[in-house]
């Protein structure tokens, strides 16, 4: 996971894996929440650039997130997501929760 | 003429194997000359199914085997996902959406809701202490012009 996750500010980037499915879920899921627990949080990004396959155990890492965030008053991004991970963002309904695609292009901060 | 191919797996119930089941399957299916998106669609369907046996089947124990057989007929592609675990309960309530038994792990409840989503067919046979037997069919290339 190393370099996975970059914090800048108050806000969070996640790099996600080429697939996200239950094997590398708890990871994602538990690291994020260590860096949540000691930063002030208030945005998180997933990126999916680099995503081909998500199912629905990755929709369980974004809303586990969303609702942790939500408590602060903070939001979630998606970006460089692509139309098949879009369209599982779309039938979960949580694209009615979190912003997705509205920045392009933008990259990774370096850490 | 009616064409007719056949395969069928077999692998140790094991998060790892989640990703090699799927891409199994959406390998197979290629000779039907499918879209990207009829791919990405079986190969969530599949990764759902084969989850829900490790997970839920076999409550990610050791030593659990999870079975995929596929059939391509013309172009209907049939997959018929297979384990042996501790069976489900209730299946109307566990294909409902949103309904999880592990909601604590954070799961979505959204499984059996993404595979009616991108299958044409779902159809779940599940008998307590026996196991659970999921099938599922797509036909294949309709959305080609």
């Amino acid at each position: 996971m190393d370099n996975l996750i970059i914090v800048k500010g108050t806000c969070m980037f996640v790099k996600l894996p080429q697939d996200l499915d239950c094997n590398n879920a708890a990871v994602i899921r538990s690291e994020s929440d260590k860096i949540m627990e000691r930063e002030s949080i208030r945005t998180i990004i997933f990126d999916f650039e680099k995503t081909n396959f998500m199912d629905s155990t990755g929709i369980g890492v974004i809303m586990g997130r969303y609702k942790s965030i939500k408590l602060v008053g903070g939001s979630v991004s998606a970006i460089n997501v692509n139309p098949s991970v879009e369209k599982l963002l779309t039938l979960s309904g949580i694209h009615k929760l979190i912003r997705i695609n509205e920045v392009s292009g933008l990259k990774m901060p370096v850490k | 003429m009616k064409s007719k191919n056949r395969m069928k797996i077999e692998f140790d119930s094991n998060t790892n194997n989640i990703g090699f089941a799927r891409v199994c399957v959406a390998a197979f299916l290629t000779q039907l000359n499918p879209t990207l998106e009829e791919v990405s669609d079986v190969k969530t369907a599949v990764s759902e199914a084969v989850t829900n046996a490790v997970i839920h089947g076999y409550d990610k124990e050791e030593g659990g085997q999870v079975e995929i057989t596929s059939v391509l007929e013309d172009d209907m592609l049939t997959i018929r996902i297979a384990d042996r675990g501790r069976g489900i309960e209730d299946v109307s309530k566990a294909m409902e959406p949103l309904f999880t038994t592990k909601a604590e792990n954070e799961h979505s409840g959204m499984g059996f809701m993404f595979m009616q989503a991108f299958m044409d067919e779902v159809n779940v046979e599940s008998n307590i202490g026996v196991g659970t037997i999921v099938t599922m069919k797509k036909r294949i290339g309709c959305e080609q012009i």
